[in-house]
């Protein structure tokens, strides 16, 4: 690990002033359940390294008429054990649930997870985010099973991010500051699939902080998140869906469904969300709706295991949601 | 001449009892200190550089920028020019600096030129092995061609495979070492006190007394950790260039490369039944790859040897990857997996439950009387008769149930052991073994065999084991710990015992063939009123402590120790056929091993051992990358191991009864490591009703065999 300066800000503001405009300047320190590895494997190198979990007001979660505004300190556990978390958004719940280790639900925060960098065995290995060796793709002609399915585009690793999905689907806000401002993104567009090797899989620039997350009002809406996983402890999902339903009565008004780790970014699934429109959640339906959601998936050589598992996750968080699981 | 052998059962007052692991509170508060733990002034922190390249050779290397570096203390290079580099992960140079961060960095700042060579480093295809799969040769057993043509005859044919696993112990390979002067001070993380110093000297040329090798506890061996390796030995070089402590353990990823792996198991089976079940016929094509020196062929068929008509061929698979180390029963576990899964396939076929064909050719076996009986034990405890089902669960709804058997067969011997019983004037009893406990349990285990001996309280009897100038013990390999070291100290005990009871017969004036030793006293044989206190009978000793040797000698165990223990295993799971997740709901383990010394240290053992089982049925395998040529699951996130909630419900039965108990210990460490994968892939085949042909269970390779690759796209 090179060595680095530390600093320990105790504003935003006094915070933003040590970040620099490229990713080797610095880096933002919270829970560290990342960055630590990655800077041990030299896979970032900062110059400096700032925390912010000292810095107050990017902690906490409050409730308003507009919505719910999670910190971007705020531990998965705070955000899990949160009673209106609990009571509105069960998606967050559940997917924070799939943090199957007690150590990083205590340390690893929520602004964390949407930052962390992608678990593709061939970028932690040392071979870039796109794993292009000589020119061949190492993911398609290597070793691919926990890869993407949709696979249109030079990135083919999966979005880390356990809230992501739940975050897109609810129609989340995303805001960013740095010294000049700050700026808020709509969480679907925070994730993005890199098109060259220098690009980032977040909107986030190097002289930004992730200050907060906002959730619209639920209003009544129906939210759930099911993951399929091979191990019930620490392991990643192998693919996971999370849905938001805005009924009216029985039937469903409007839908998002968003996959998670089968695409560079959470991947919403419009045909899905376009086919429950005005249906009741029925086993039937939420299989039409998994079967839609992975129609245009073009799995790689080793993952097509992976399409069925994120059609099944699409149904079983539709009935999940529907309170028919 | 003295008496050795064990007291029976009904007489025993220690052994046999359910002791708690003595070290058990200084191992779950920290106190307990492991190598990797050791502290010594100045000490340097040491790393491996390795290869990147799966095949090459070394152009040149270039040290000076390291050397050149602040902190850095000393560079040696394991790769000079012109080695060639057989696997990704092998030594190219061994760094100590200041802090682990300087040696990282320095080592980064190495430059090495590398030819890089063609490599394989995947053997599931054995076509394109090529001329890296070398054929042993063909061995035929009867006449199996007729008999697989004979009508009347059923036959099977299958493909089953299980794959490399690597050893991930969560103490990495390695040890910190100390020269002064001419002495070598060395903490490893070893399965071999006794043993250690000697390979480390020999690496030096140096006088294997010049070594004084110290461990009380070790994170995990598994059969991996014996000699002192290239990394003793450069750690030491460097702590005498630079007169420091060197400490030098692998590092995660190297640990899972180059830390020592389980061989991998391939094979296409034929298997043929007569319509009553009885066996007649086996033929295996297998193969199989421990690294670049290959892989043998794994004992099959396993447990049911007496199969009268055989034919086996079997290929070693050179690859370009880490090297195999003894792995908990080296090749059983394989043989198992290539078996019972053929076995129970066949049992299908003929429409037969799986219990009873096993049943049926349990004369097979070198052991009919005993698998019969564990087997039904087996079945009691996992309820087959309420959960057994013909192949496929014919139940609504998507989670399947599924029952599964594996079985096996280890030997166990003690190995050579010399222990020193000393007794004090005060009452103070230690022994001394220059052996180890690699939690085992091994260290209670000699307690409780001494306080037997010597009729006194387990507490009161100072176990001194884990360096090597205590008498000389072997290593813990093979399941030989606690045979040998129960035996030597069993009669070292008894050497001192009887010494002590000299002095006693003297003073109670009476024959010494007529004293035992018991509840803490020296008595007339049933007669505690013609007594002396223990403490009492060793004041009698004056100044003069009584100090004797025992040995076991494996080639006469005298009834002490013994071999040949048997097992069955027994898997309950649950399998969801819309995702191919395996959940454990039962495992069951009916194991024997002669006479248990602690039943509840004993289960223990056999709880890892399921774990480890669980692990390798459901999760666990080393991803090779043809392209790189790395091993790309070098850590602890996806070389995929059991959390508390994937296990299940686990019931061990250890097999204790007065037969077995006759003859003497067996040795544990191996046979419960063995039939586990096995049993689960049986219990998924029979809750699906199809057969997952390779282990591990992942939900991949479960939906690929319910629905075919295509389907899933």
């Amino acid at each position: 690990m090179q060595g680095f300066e530390y600093a320990n800000p105790a504003t935003l503001k006094e915070a933003t002033a040590l970040l620099g405009n490229g990713w080797g300047d610095a880096a933002v320190l919270a829970g560290g359940t990342d960055l630590l590895t990655l800077m041990k494997e030299y896979l970032m190198s900062p110059k400096r390294v700032v925390n912010i979990k000292g810095i107050k007001e990017l902690g906490g979660i409050s409730k308003s008429g507009a919505g719910l505004r999670i910190g971007a300190t705020v531990t998965v556990d705070e955000l899990m054990s949160n009673a209106a978390v609990r009571a509105e958004y069960p998606s967050l719940v559940q997917a924070g649930r799939g943090i199957t280790s007690p150590q990083i639900r205590n340390m690893g925060t929520v602004g964390g997870d949407l930052c962390q960098r992608p678990r593709c065995w061939y970028f932690r290995n040392g071979f870039g985010l796109l794993g292009v060796k000589d020119g061949k793709s190492l993911v398609r002609e290597g070793e691919n099973k926990y890869h993407a399915i949709f696979t249109g585009q030079p990135a083919l690793f999966v979005s880390a991010s356990s809230f992501g999905p739940a975050l897109v689907a609810l129609g989340a806000k995303v805001k960013l500051a740095s010294a000049s401002g700050t700026r808020e993104v709509d969480a679907a567009k925070f994730f993005v699939a890199p098109q060259n090797e220098g690009a980032r899989e977040i909107a986030l620039l190097p002289n930004e902080i992730l200050t907060e997350i906002v959730i619209p009002a639920a209003r009544g809406a129906k939210n759930a998140t099911y993951e399929v996983r091979h191990k019930d402890a620490l392991d990643w999902p192998l693919a996971a869906a999370s849905v938001s339903l805005s009924m009216k009565g029985a039937t469903v008004a409007s839908a998002r469904v968003v996959l998670g780790h089968v695409a560079p970014t959470p991947h919403a699934a419009a045909a899905a969300e376009s086919l429950l429109a005005g249906k009741t959640i029925t086993e039937a339906v939420a299989d039409e709706a998994g079967k839609a959601a992975v129609a245009d998936a073009k799995p790689l050589s080793g993952n097509a295991y992976k399409v069925q598992l994120a059609r099944v996750a699409v149904k079983r968080a539709l009935l999940a949601a529907a309170g028919k699981a | 001449m003295v008496d050795y052998s064990w007291p029976p059962m009904n007489k025993r007052r220690v052994i046999g009892q359910r002791l708690n692991r003595l070290d058990g509170p200084a191992k779950s508060s920290g106190k307990a200190k492991y190598p990797t733990d050791v502290q010594r002034p100045g000490l340097l922190h040491a790393v491996i550089l390795s290869s990147p390249h799966a095949h090459a050779r070394v152009r040149s290397i270039d040290i000076s920028a390291a050397q050149a570096m602040p902190g850095v203390e000393d560079i040696r290079v394991m790769s000079p020019a012109g080695t060639e580099i057989q696997w990704a992960g092998a030594e190219v140079a061994a760094i100590a600096a200041r802090t682990e961060e300087i040696a990282r960095d320095a080592a980064r700042a190495i430059k090495v030129d590398y030819e890089v060579l063609p490599h394989l480093v995947k053997e599931d295809d054995l076509a394109r092995a090529g001329n890296r799969a070398k054929a042993a040769g063909e061995q035929v057993t009867g006449d199996p061609d007729t008999v697989f043509r004979e009508s009347g005859v059923v036959v099977h044919e299958g493909s089953y495979s299980i794959p490399v696993i690597t050893h991930c112990c969560l103490e990495p390979h390695g040890s910190t070492i100390e020269y002064k002067g001419e002495k070598v001070e060395m903490w490893p993380s070893t399965q071999n006190v006794s043993g250690i110093g000697g390979d480390l000297a020999r690496s030096l040329n140096i006088p294997v007394t010049n070594v004084s090798v110290h461990m009380d506890y070790m994170g995990g061996g598994f059969g991996s950790k014996f000699p002192a390796d290239r990394w003793g030995t450069e750690g030491a070089n460097m702590s005498k260039k630079t007169g420091k402590a060197v400490k030098l353990y692998l590092d995660r990823r190297q640990e899972l490369t180059i830390g020592g792996v389980r061989p991998s198991a391939f094979a296409k089976v034929k298997i043929a039944a007569r319509r009553d079940g009885t066996i007649v016929a086996w033929q295996s094509e297998s193969w199989a790859t421990g690294g670049v020196g290959g892989g043998g062929m794994p004992p099959i068929p396993y447990v049911f040897t007496n199969i009268p008509n055989k034919r086996l061929n079997h290929s070693a698979v050179s690859l370009n990857a880490g090297g195999a180390r003894a792995w908990r029963a080296p090749n059983h576990a394989q043989a198992c997996a290539l078996t019972a899964t053929a076995m129970e396939d066949l049992a299908a076929k003929l429409n037969m439950d799986s219990l009873e064909f096993m049943l049926k050719n349990a004369n097979l076996t070198l052991r009919p009387e005993t698998y019969r009986a564990q087997l039904q034990k087996a079945a009691e405890l996992i309820e087959w008769k309420k959960y057994a089902h013909q192949r496929g669960d014919k139940t609504a709804g998507h989670i399947k149930q599924g029952l599964g058997i594996g079985f096996s067969t280890w030997g166990g011997a003690g190995h050579a052991s010399n222990c020193r019983a000393n007794i004090h004037p005060d009452g103070s009893v230690e022994v001394e073994l220059g052996s180890q406990d690699i939690g085992t349990a091994t260290r209670t285990a000699i307690a409780m065999v001494a306080a037997e001996t010597l009729g006194i309280p387990v507490e009161q009897v100072k176990v001194k084991i884990g360096e090597n100038s205590y008498p000389a013990s072997g290593a813990s390999g093979g399941s030989t710990t606690i045979g040998g070291v129960s035996s030597s100290t069993r009669k070292a005990a008894m050497n001192a015992l009887d010494k002590l009871m000299d002095v006693v017969a003297a003073s109670l004036n009476v024959p010494k063939d007529n004293l035992e030793a018991v509840d803490q006293r020296i008595q007339v044989k049933g007669n505690p009123d013609k007594a002396m206190t223990f403490k009492a009978a060793c004041q009698k000793l004056g100044v003069k402590s009584i100090s004797e040797m025992g040995t076991n000698d494996p080639k006469n165990p005298g009834g002490l120790n013994s071999q040949g223990a048997s097992g069955v295993q027994m898997a309950h799971v649950s399998v969801d056929i819309e995702t191919g997740v395996v959940r454990m709901n039962k495992f069951v383990a009916v194991q024997d091993c002669g006479l248990v010394v602690n039943p509840k240290t004993a289960e223990s053992q056999v709880y890892g051992a399921c774990i480890m089982n669980i692990c390798a049925g459901l999760m666990e395998e080393r991803v090779m990358d043809q392209i790189t040529g790395r091993v790309l699951n070098a850590d602890m996130e996806f070389y995929k191991l059991a959390g508390i909630k994937d296990i299940g419900e686990i019931v061990v039965h250890m097999d204790i009864t007065p037969e077995h108990d006759r003859k003497g210990i067996i040795g544990l460490g191996e046979p419960p490591a063995i039939a586990g994968p096995a049993a689960i892939s049986n219990a998924v085949a029979n809750a699906i009703g199809v057969r997952v042909p390779g282990l591990p269970m992942t939900p991949e390779r479960v939906l690929k065999a319910l629905y075919g690759e295509r389907s899933l796209a």
